[in-house]
């Protein structure tokens, strides 16, 4: 239920936002070459993302977790309803033998999860069933043994019969002010307090509950270990570990392209091992190399070495003939048309190979240390889970997300400057 | 013994499965070093593989190349080409593109600056020193092509369809340039062209090559190449001549298209 409330409020804010967006605003756009095409529907190239829309988008994320945690970085009035707080009352009606009844009122305090309470003190009152009171924290349930006070207990043979005057049997409920009163099979009532649409911080903490814990890890580490320590350990693993890959796979891949014996000897070799996912490996990796530092780098050496070497010996064949006929005739020797016109004309394939191969790398490290590992951004997520501290999970998911982004970016920045006439042949 | 000579050049390729293609039968042609020839034929006729020959890019099974009393195996610098398009390093700035040769040779610094610096000039590319070759336009890339020929002090230069790529002004204006580097540099250059107006414009000898097998069909020494120095091509072109010479090479092309059309659909 909770679900489509959430995806109906995502769907009108996308909605309000691209008729706000497109109607109001861009109205006044620029008059550039592509805002005067009048043909954009299936032309690929007029079809460029709207930065206004990303920003939203990105702001409707931390909004939409906002409205269903309750953050306190949101005003009270967009909170989704939260769960029940506060004191509840309900009546029970208790009938013993020879039809005599009579009605008690339970109170139950429901209380957040981190603030316990205790239950209030209340007066008996008349009859043989007597006043009851309980607590309970929020989104648990509180199995409320009513006749235990009664002077006509369940042995003696009281049950109770209705709620808030509602008839009800055992396994049946009756909803009430603050929640539901289910009887449980052994006619007990179970006081569940309504929890509202927003998300227990169990499964989903407030962002601000994110925020700072990331704020305390980072001052004052986990498990031992600062933050920076735990991602430096990753980078650290995927950087090692992709530099073997590439020291040994570009001159692979590049002896693949230039010489008949060695694309024979290999490519049964490289073809099989490419489509093996890394992480398929890791339990052989474990047993050969065990959970230290060695097996992590042999894992990412063999994840980043197939990569490189198809995308070396594709950048070798893909040199246009002309090329180094053209270098030929102008007097090169063998090893300067290697250095001079295969090596320049691969670096393009090389460097998509590398960004392909970093961001595979950086999927298996973090699978890796979710295996088994003493640091890392996997370890420390792996270990968060186990104590449920959602937050810290939360938190490695966008670290390990900023990070494996900012590599990509940092490659294609690096792929501009060194290697610009990428494409232009 | 300056020149080139072509010797009995025959060239069989094996097909894969059974038979073979016979690209080139007894083709000879003699060079005086500085001759301009152009070479002209319907595709599939073997100009391209036997540029290749010459360029040393190929083996022929039969006859040989002698370049100035020695015999051609393999590529060499004494041999320059410049190919249709493709060929510039776009890794390279045209300077660096120009100055390939001399690099490779391991030639001082300012030697190769003076001869880059020169050899911008005459192609006019003294203001693009620094681009990326990606850069330039077509004709421009060709200039480069050629400028990067010539750093090389080639004996013969190898055209492979030059100027195929290029628009009809662009190419009319390279034309002029390449009449103007044979005159000034007194190169031997073979030239290979599907276009007949080049081929009569950029030939003071001009083979019409016939297909299947490969061969010369005929020969024609011719004066356009040595009226066209210097002069605007167009004047050339309305020259009484060059008009009869087009209609009867055209003409000589038809007919062999026409009989390999012919042959395939009775074959067929």
């Amino acid at each position: 239920m909770t679900g489509f409330i959430f995806l109906a409020i995502y769907i009108a804010i996308f909605a309000a936002a691209f008729f706000i967006v497109t109607q109001v605003i861009m109205r006044a756009r620029t008059r550039d070459y592509t805002s005067l095409k009048t043909v954009t529907f299936g032309d690929e190239s007029a079809v460029r993302p709207n930065r206004a829309a990303g920003i939203i988008s990105i702001f409707t994320v931390f909004l939409m977790w906002g409205i269903f945690t309750g953050s306190n970085w949101l005003p009270g009035f967009l909170h989704a309803p939260g769960p029940f707080q506060g004191t509840a009352k309900f009546t029970y009606t208790a009938e013993a033998e020879g039809n005599q009844r009579d009605d008690a009122t339970v109170t139950v305090v429901v209380h957040p999860r981190g603030t316990p309470q205790d239950a209030p003190e209340v007066a008996p009152g008349d009859g043989f069933a007597k006043d009851d009171s309980a607590t309970v924290a929020q989104w648990r349930t509180v199995l409320i043994n009513v006749d235990r006070n009664d002077d006509i207990t369940k042995k003696d043979g009281a049950r109770v019969i209705a709620i808030d005057g509602r008839k009800i049997a055992p396994g049946g409920s009756v909803k009430i002010d603050g929640g539901v009163v289910n009887l449980s099979d052994k006619g007990t009532p179970n006081f569940e307090p309504a929890r509202g649409w927003q998300m227990e911080p169990l499964y989903l903490p407030a962002p601000e509950d994110v925020w700072a814990r990331t704020l305390k890890i980072a001052d004052e580490g986990f498990r031992n270990t600062s933050l920076l320590g735990h991602l430096g350990y990753s980078l650290f693993r995927v950087i090692i570990g992709f530099i073997c890959g590439a020291i040994v796979g570009i001159p692979l891949g590049y002896a693949m392209g230039l010489s008949n014996w060695f694309r024979g000897w290999f490519d049964p070799i490289v073809e099989f091992m490419r489509p093996v996912p890394p992480l398929a490996l890791i339990p052989l990796v474990i047993i050969w190399a065990g959970i230290g530092e060695t097996g992590k780098i042999i894992l990412l050496f063999l994840a980043a070495l197939w990569i490189m070497a198809i995308a070396a010996r594709s950048g070798v064949s893909g040199v246009n003939i002309a090329k180094v006929h053209a270098a030929y005739s102008l007097g090169a020797s063998k090893w300067q048309i290697m250095r001079h016109v295969i090596i320049p004309n691969s670096l393009p394939e090389i460097f998509t190979g590398a960004r392909v191969a970093m961001g595979v790398c950086w999927g298996t490290v973090v699978a890796a240390e979710l295996v088994a590992a003493e640091q890392g951004a996997g370890m420390m997520i792996m270990t968060a889970s186990k104590f449920q501290n959602t937050d810290i999970v939360i938190m490695g998911i966008i670290l390990i997300g900023v990070i494996g982004f900012g590599i990509d970016m940092l490659m294609r920045w690096a792929e501009r400057i060194l290697v610009p006439w990428k494409g232009k042949s | 013994m300056t020149g080139l000579s072509i010797e009995n050049l025959s060239m069989r390729f094996d097909l894969p499965g059974a038979g073979s293609i016979q690209a080139l039968k007894d083709v000879s042609i003699d060079l005086k070093a500085g001759e301009l020839l152009s070479v002209l034929g319907p595709s599939g006729c073997g100009k391209t593989t036997l540029l290749n020959i010459v360029a040393g890019f190929l083996a022929p099974t039969d006859g040989r190349i002698i370049l100035n009393g020695h015999e051609v195996h393999g590529p060499d610098a004494e041999r320059g080409m410049v190919f249709q398009q493709g060929a510039l390093f776009e890794w390279m700035s045209v300077r660096e593109n120009v100055g390939f040769g001399p690099s490779m040779k391991g030639m001082p610094k300012n030697n190769k600056a003076e001869i880059v610096d020169h050899l911008l000039d005459v192609v006019g590319l003294q203001d693009f020193k620094e681009k990326a070759v990606y850069e330039l336009s077509g004709g421009m890339q060709q200039r480069v092509a050629l400028a990067r020929c010539l750093a090389n002090d080639p004996d013969v230069i190898l055209m492979d369809e030059p100027l195929g790529a290029l628009d009809a002004l662009t190419r009319e204006k390279m034309q002029s340039l390449v009449l103007k580097l044979w005159k000034e540099t007194g190169k031997t250059i073979i030239l290979i062209t599907h276009s007949v107006e080049e081929a009569l414009l950029l030939g003071e000898r001009l083979i019409v090559m016939a297909p299947r097998p490969g061969r010369i069909h005929t020969e024609y020494r011719l004066p356009f190449a040595e009226l066209g120095v210097g002069q605007d091509l167009r004047e050339v072109k309305k020259h009484p001549d060059f008009a009869i010479k087009r209609e009867e090479i055209l003409g000589m092309i038809w007919d062999m298209e026409e009989e390999i059309m012919g042959r395939t659909e009775v074959s067929a």
